[in-house]
């Protein structure tokens, strides 16, 4: 499934935060986590993660090191800040508010993919 | 074996193809290589032979144009590299380069005919003093706002500003001798500076990375002008040594029209060639602050030995203060420049160590000035010049010690350095504030003496 970009843009901060709570990770480790998580419904552009990390690591929210993979490149690991953590609280709060909004829109109003189902 | 050579090699290629883009560091395509590595082992364990895994790889990594943009949005400082090839990415229409060389020889020669004429029409020394800087300004806005294409906002902003600044320096009746007049004269280019700091960031006023950048602007401009100082002195000194052999007297042309004509004239240029130019002096600038912070550092605890030594405070006197300021000036040149020319992602190092142990310097024998003055203040009286002092030792020490306490945020790990580059930026407005007060508010508020 093709996830609208805007859509994609706005979850990508929390997403990442919230996966960076859970332990330190590489990027590459985050982008497959997120496809673990969404049951790989979620592409993203690999690339657009690192200038996202970039621009949490100037904001305080992360911090990065780098260390080395197994093979004994370089790799740069992040792990979340505790301005990291408060923001990501921050988000999750308001995350809950628009779920919550679009779960009682949702079950008041007809389901659209009933629709596309009986057109196909 | 041979299939690994062929994807290392491959790999190879396309680090050489990504490092072209000048917004993606290497040790960004450090990253990324290994984000590509990780998702080439990853598909050939699906099956995929190398080939197919790098090419699904590149393809997920996405349109590298793109990509290069998202990273460019979030390290606009690196674009700084970028700016001057703007103009040129259409290739085969040589025509820009040639029209903004003739835009800047054009407002070169008119700063320096409106200097000429400044210096034919003004008589009096210091009238001309006051007005130098109105003189060449318009023409450096004028480059800085024509290549940034500036709306009308944006020149309103600037125009009116320098109008009531104009008419300010000659309207008012100073009084023969005063110390206002020399604070005006002393004042204004800080205001005026600000005025070309609009024209430079064009609009986009608010942003810190723009702010940031004109910072860049003025060091790089400030390298570049000492160097076509240094070259056009060299120029001038070896012809009027072989004329005065020859017999003329070069001494009237080089004061009425070369020194005219070639100083403002180079203030335009140094500013083009910093438009155009900026990879090259790019390298520069970490060396040079490398260089002169531990020099600095030294200078400063020589001077505060010196002051302590050499007993009573109150002792100290004008000349030593107003020399003092310099140096403080200097040290925060040197902070915002080197400031301006560190990637804010970096860890610490020495070097903000280093950096730290000057502001902590500074701060010092900026709180032995604030005590030697608040003394002769206490003694004397007030006057113009020690409220005018006073006030730019206490922005000073307001800026330092703010600095100071971000810089050991950063060190210790609570805070970030673009927090401590923000702190510059939203601060350096004030004392263009400050330099307008003392050059509008000060003359009638003691009575033009």
């Amino acid at each position: 499934m093709r996830i609208d970009k805007d859509l994609v843009a706005a979850s990508a901060t929390p997403l990442v935060l919230g996966i960076l709570a859970d332990g330190d990770l590489y990027g590459y480790a985050i982008l497959k986590r997120v496809g673990e998580l969404s049951g790989g419904r979620m592409q993203w552009t690999d690339g657009m993660l690192y200038p996202l990390l970039h621009r949490l690591e100037r904001l305080g929210h992360v911090s990065a090191s780098w260390g080395t993979s197994e093979s004994g490149r370089r790799r740069k690991h992040y792990s979340i800040t505790p301005t990291g953590r408060a923001a990501l609280a921050e988000r999750q709060a308001q995350w809950s508010v628009v779920a919550d909004a679009l779960r009682q829109v949702w079950e008041s109003a007809p389901r659209p993919a009933t629709v596309v189902e009986g057109w196909a | 074996m041979a299939h690994d050579d062929e994807l290392e090699a491959q790999i190879d290629r396309w680090r050489g193809y990504v490092h072209r883009r000048q917004v993606i560091s290497s040790a960004d395509v450090d990253e990324l290589e290994d984000h590509l590595r990780g998702q080439v082992t990853d598909l050939r364990a699906t099956g995929l032979d190398d080939d197919e895994a790098f090419l699904v790889a590149i393809k997920r990594l996405g349109n590298l144009d793109a990509v290069s943009r998202e990273y460019a949005r979030e390290h606009s400082d690196r674009l700084w590299k970028q700016l001057a090839l703007v103009p040129d990415d259409s290739p085969g229409s040589p025509a820009p380069r040639w029209r903004e060389l003739a835009v800047v020889l054009a407002l070169a020669v008119g700063a320096g005919l409106t200097v000429r004429a400044g210096f034919a029409l003004i008589d009096d020394e210091l009238a001309l003093a006051r007005n130098i800087g109105l003189l060449v300004m318009p023409f450096l806005a004028a480059y800085l706002g024509w290549k940034r294409q500036a709306g009308l906002r944006t020149v309103v902003a600037i125009a009116v500003p320098f109008v009531v600044l104009a008419v300010a320096l000659n309207v008012y009746p100073f009084a023969p001798g005063g110390s206002t007049e020399v604070l005006a004269v002393l004042h204004a280019p800080v205001v005026l500076w600000l005025l070309v700091g609009l024209a430079y960031v064009a609009g986009s006023w608010r942003s810190d990375a723009r702010r940031m950048d004109f910072v860049r602007f003025t060091g790089e401009l400030a390298i570049y002008y000492t160097l076509l100082a240094l070259g056009g002195g060299v120029l001038v000194g070896l012809t009027a040594g072989v004329l005065q052999i020859v017999g003329v007297d070069p001494e009237p042309v080089i004061a009425g029209w070369v020194l005219p004509f070639a100083v403002p004239g180079a203030l335009v240029v140094a500013a083009w060639l910093v438009e155009a130019k900026q990879d090259v002096v790019e390298n520069i600038a970490p060396v040079l602050t490398r260089i002169f912070t531990p020099l600095t550092i030294v200078m400063l605890v020589a001077v505060l030995v010196a002051l302590t030594a050499s007993g009573g405070l109150v002792e100290v006197d004008r000349e030593l203060l107003i020399l003092m300021d310099a140096i403080l000036v200097l040290v925060l040149a040197l902070l915002l420049y080197s400031i301006s020319a560190r990637d804010p992602l970096a860890p610490p190092a020495l070097a903000d160590w280093l950096q730290l142990v000057l502001v902590g310097a500074a701060l010092a024998v900026d709180a032995v000035m604030l005590t030697a003055m608040l003394t002769r203040i206490a003694q004397f009286g007030t006057s113009p010049n020690k409220i005018a002092a006073l006030g730019l030792n206490l922005l000073l020490l307001v800026h330092l010690g703010v600095s100071a306490w971000h810089s050991a945020r950063f060190l210790r790990g609570h805070g970030t350095f673009s927090e401590l580059e923000r702190w510059q930026t939203r601060y350096l407005p004030v004392y263009a504030a400050w330099a307008a007060v003392v050059v509008i508010v000060f003359p009638p508020l003691f009575d033009f003496a």
